[in-house]
């Protein structure tokens, strides 16, 4: 079917596109810096099949996938929630500081962690939603604020008056027991995250959900046109709220496959980004769960190999002006494929229309009936 | 008519002729092989079905899109367009349907808006204005706010607008669209008076009767070409018609009366406050539609038809009044407490005046427009669940059943021309089983084809005992459709029409409110 086929083209063309031109840029950026283009992309490469760092990419990649979830359930109906970030980091350490309080039997005591930090993260989420449908704020400005404040809600957490635990120079939350953790699969030197298989199935209920039911039906055409939505019976009120909580509850479960997976406690060390790497990751995905993956192993994939570049002695940010420039890339290739996508759809329909010149007559006749 | 015989000024060389204009757009139509011959001093029109490509090659004219191929030659001598400024230093105007005024200047200030390099802003400029609005028969002060004025005076600005820049040439695309039929003649008068007075006229129209009326050369355009010039005073507006659609035309002449005495739906009193302020936009509202039957609206746009229909579809809150909905099954329902989805599952298709805002995802292929609005209802959902198949199935029965010219059901939507769009709505609000449909402008910007489908299907349920509510502002299609018509001023069904015996001037007297409120049209 042709349909099939262009769609096919607008969905994977564009990225394959913006990653070639990235890797051409990148490459006039390696020969500027005085390095063999070939020799760096090489190594990165080969560190794939080195140590533990193909686990260490798909345990990465699990973390951005989750959040670059959060961030498309926003896109779909046009919602910018920069507040993954801030979304997360509350869930993990409301999640940790709960997980390590409790003593439960195996697998409730991780179902409880999870479900904290789904709700801790909506309900972070709760803030910006209901200030966007009561009151107009935009979900950027709120969501931004909410992000700085959030540092100081963990470093209050986390101190020792509060439930915070001092070891060493570190401070943060008290070890979750080992009933809380999810077990990973040991391969090769490395452990892959339990926790990815849980993504999976999260990916997939994204994409049933945005393609199966009516909710997510809603979703969509909310983010298409707010307008027709209304007018087919769909609040955008409610939808907004539901979107911003939706996505506040999957950026809860951001930390969980580190803080369940490897650290067991969070402090105020603990990596931050994740939720800013959900964005660039939503986009190159184009909001599609297959798209997110994707995207979210290239980024883990660049984050974990370029180490190896100081091997050669090229500059590990080379890896960070690739990532720049494919993101700015598959935005602007999207875009140039969608137009001539459309352009081609409507003259493939004038066309069809043309060749039946004779049937204009034969409807007015058979309206006539 | 005879003034038009007066004087006509020399017609050796031609104002405008265009040859061979082929524009390959990423439309439904483009031009192909365009040729249009336009007389200086003559009122030269461009008939043609929605769609037919009238707005491209106006464009082309304008300055606005760049031909692929062919010649433009102004006057005898060839130019090139790049843009609007090029078109108006060579003396072409544009009249736009939707005007390009604002609000907030003064009559003076938007004709000198852009053009104050001709004759500044002071005395020379406002004398030049003073003139041009005597010629152009635009009585407003200059110092008067444009918000001030009604459509038809702004209507006159905006041409005064094209004469300042020394346009010599007018284009009007669709000038009487927005206008009742005292306010057309007055602008007929002012077009020949015009012409008289030197000044050439392209008249973008697909009104056939004021065609006639005004043009001296008429040109159809149909699927992107130019298909013949006729004179308008040897064709009948029906052999005009023929020439558009290439076929037999339809007309919305309803039959035989079907009405029954089963209310379906019953507004009383209804009230509608504007945002903010104590006014009223719907003011006292009741009327009651009956099973088979046609109710239309008729009045100027702009006196609450909108709202009416939003509120009735809930997505306006009253401030007052009842609304009851009789359900196929007899049981009269209160609507006042449902959104907007409960009301649909009511019972109630909708049918909305803006179809790219309120009635389709453009993005989105057709089937996935068929969801909308029976997102909980078989045979597209389960419920909570779609039926994806169920709505393939069901879009490919609609683009059967209602012709929408598609290559599948898996186009964006907005890949469709206007009319096919439109019957893909009509197709979709008509299943389900309404008891009642609300059609805000069932035809509005579509072709003589869809229009005549789309109206035998409004008659059809009609027949079937579908109960309908009319808003349109072609006054043909809403007396030949209705069964009673009511008319709506500033927020009140003000006066009562009936069908059989109105004609398009009473009831054009009645909408501005001529008539006297409450008066029985006769």
């Amino acid at each position: 079917m042709k349909s099939g086929v262009s769609s096919w083209r607008t969905r994977l063309l564009p990225p394959l596109l913006a990653i070639v031109f990235a890797l051409l840029l990148s490459a006039i950026a390696l020969i500027i810096s005085g390095a063999d283009p070939l020799q760096a992309y090489g190594t990165m490469v080969g560190q794939l099949f080195k140590g533990s760092t193909a686990v260490d990419t798909v345990n990465l990649g699990c973390v951005y996938y989750l959040s670059g979830l959060a961030v498309a359930i926003g896109f779909q109906m046009n919602l910018f929630n920069i507040g993954v970030e801030g979304q997360y980091r509350f869930a993990a350490v409301v999640a940790a500081i709960i997980g390590g309080a409790l003593q439960l039997p195996p697998v409730l005591h991780t179902i409880v962690i999870l479900l904290v930090a789904i709700v801790s993260g909506a309900l972070y989420a709760t803030i910006p939603a209901v200030l966007k449908v009561t009151r107009g704020v935009s979900e950027v400005i709120s969501t931004i604020m909410l992000n700085s404040i959030v540092a100081g809600i963990i470093a209050f957490l986390v101190n020792a008056d509060q439930f915070g635990v001092q070891t060493g120079n570190n401070v943060g939350t008290r070890q979750i027991a080992p009933s809380g953790r999810i077990p990973g699969i040991p391969i090769g030197s490395g452990t892959l995250f339990g926790f990815v298989f849980i993504a999976i199935v999260i990916g997939a209920a994204y994409w049933f959900m945005l393609n199966r039911t009516r909710f997510g039906f809603e979703l969509k055409a909310s983010g298409e046109s707010s307008t027709a939505a209304s007018a087919g019976g769909v609040s955008a009120k409610k939808m907004t709220l539901i979107a911003m909580l939706l996505s506040g509850a999957v950026a809860g479960l951001v930390a969980m496959p580190e803080l369940l997976g490897r650290d067991y406690s969070y402090g105020i060390t603990a990596t931050q980004m994740y939720g800013f790497t959900g964005i660039a990751v939503a986009l190159l995905g184009r909001n599609h769960p297959g798209g997110i993956a994707f995207g979210a192993l290239l980024w883990a994939f660049l984050d974990t190999s370029a180490v190896s570049l100081e091997q050669i002695n090229v500059s590990k940010e080379i890896a960070t002006i690739m990532q720049g420039i494919i993101v700015l890339s598959v935005v602007v290739a999207y875009e140039i494929v969608r137009r001539a996508d459309l352009a081609a759809e409507q003259r493939r329909v004038g066309r069809a229309l043309a060749g039946n010149g004779r049937k204009g007559s034969s409807v007015a006749e058979g309206g006539a009936v | 008519m005879s003034a038009t015989e007066a004087e006509a000024p020399d017609r050796g060389t031609p104002a405008v002729q265009l040859t061979g204009i082929t524009k390959r757009f990423p439309g439904v139509v483009a031009n192909s092989d365009v040729n249009l011959t336009v007389t200086a001093g003559e009122v030269h029109a461009l008939c043609g079905e929605n769609g037919a490509g009238k707005s491209t090659l106006m464009k082309i004219l304008y300055g606005m899109q760049q031909p692929d191929e062919g010649a433009i030659e102004i006057n005898g001598t060839e130019v090139r367009l790049r843009n609007p400024q090029d078109a108006i230093r060579t003396g072409i105007g544009m009249v736009h349907q939707h005007f390009m005024l604002a609000d907030n200047l003064t009559v003076a200030e938007n004709v000198f808006l852009g053009a104050e390099g001709l004759h500044g802003i002071g005395r020379a400029a406002r004398s030049r204005l003073a003139k041009l609005a005597e010629q152009s028969g635009l009585h407003a002060k200059p110092d008067t706010l444009l918000e001030e004025l009604g459509v038809a005076d702004r209507q006159r600005v905006e041409i005064v607008k094209v004469l300042y820049r020394g346009a010599k040439i007018i284009i009007l695309d669709e000038p009487t669209a927005v206008l009742v039929p005292q306010e057309v003649d007055a602008l007929f008068d002012t077009i020949r008076g015009m012409k008289a007075d030197g000044y050439t006229f392209l008249f973008i129209s697909h009104k056939l009767d004021e065609v006639r009326a005004i043009a001296d050369t008429v040109t159809v355009i149909r699927r992107g070409t130019t298909v013949g010039t006729a004179d308008p005073k040897s064709i009948t507006s029906h052999e005009l018609a023929e020439m558009m659609v290439g076929s037999e035309l339809p007309s919305p002449q309803t039959r035989e009366s079907t009405v029954t005495d089963r209310e379906v739906l019953r507004v009383r009193e209804l009230r509608l406050s504007a945002e903010g302020s104590e006014r009223n936009v719907l003011d006292d509202i009741s009327f009651t539609v009956r099973a088979g039957e046609v109710l239309g609206i008729a009045g100027v746009e702009g006196n609450g038809q909108t709202e009416l229909v939003e509120t009735i579809m809930g997505m306006r809150k009253a401030s007052g009044g009842h609304l009851e909905l009789a359900e196929a099954d007899g049981k009269a329902r209160d609507l006042v407490r449902l959104g907007t989805l409960a009301r649909r599952e009511a019972g109630i298709g909708y049918i909305a005046e803006d179809r790219t805002r309120h009635s389709l995802l453009l993005t989105q292929p057709l089937w996935v427009n068929r969801i909308l609005g029976y997102q909980t209802r078989k045979p597209v959902s389960g419920g909570q669940l779609l039926d994806i198949a169920g709505a393939r199935k069901d879009t490919e029965r609609i683009v059967r059943e209602y012709d929408v010219r598609t290559p599948g059901i898996d186009v964006p939507a907005a890949a469709l021309s206007g009319g096919n769009q439109q019957k893909l709505i009509v197709g979709r609000e008509l299943s389900g089983n309404p008891v009642l449909l609300i059609a805000s402008h069932p035809t509005r910007g579509v072709d003589v084809g869809a229009q005549a489908l789309i109206w035998e299907q409004i008659r059809q349920a009609r027949a079937d005992g579908l109960a309908v509510l009319l808003i349109s502002a072609d006054l043909d299609e809403l007396i030949g459709l209705s069964d009673t018509i009511r008319v709506m001023l500033r927020g009140r069904l003000v006066s009562e029409a009936n069908p059989a015996t109105v004609t398009p001037q009473e009831l054009g007297s009645a909408m501005t409110g001529a008539a006297g409120e409450g008066e029985e049209v006769q």
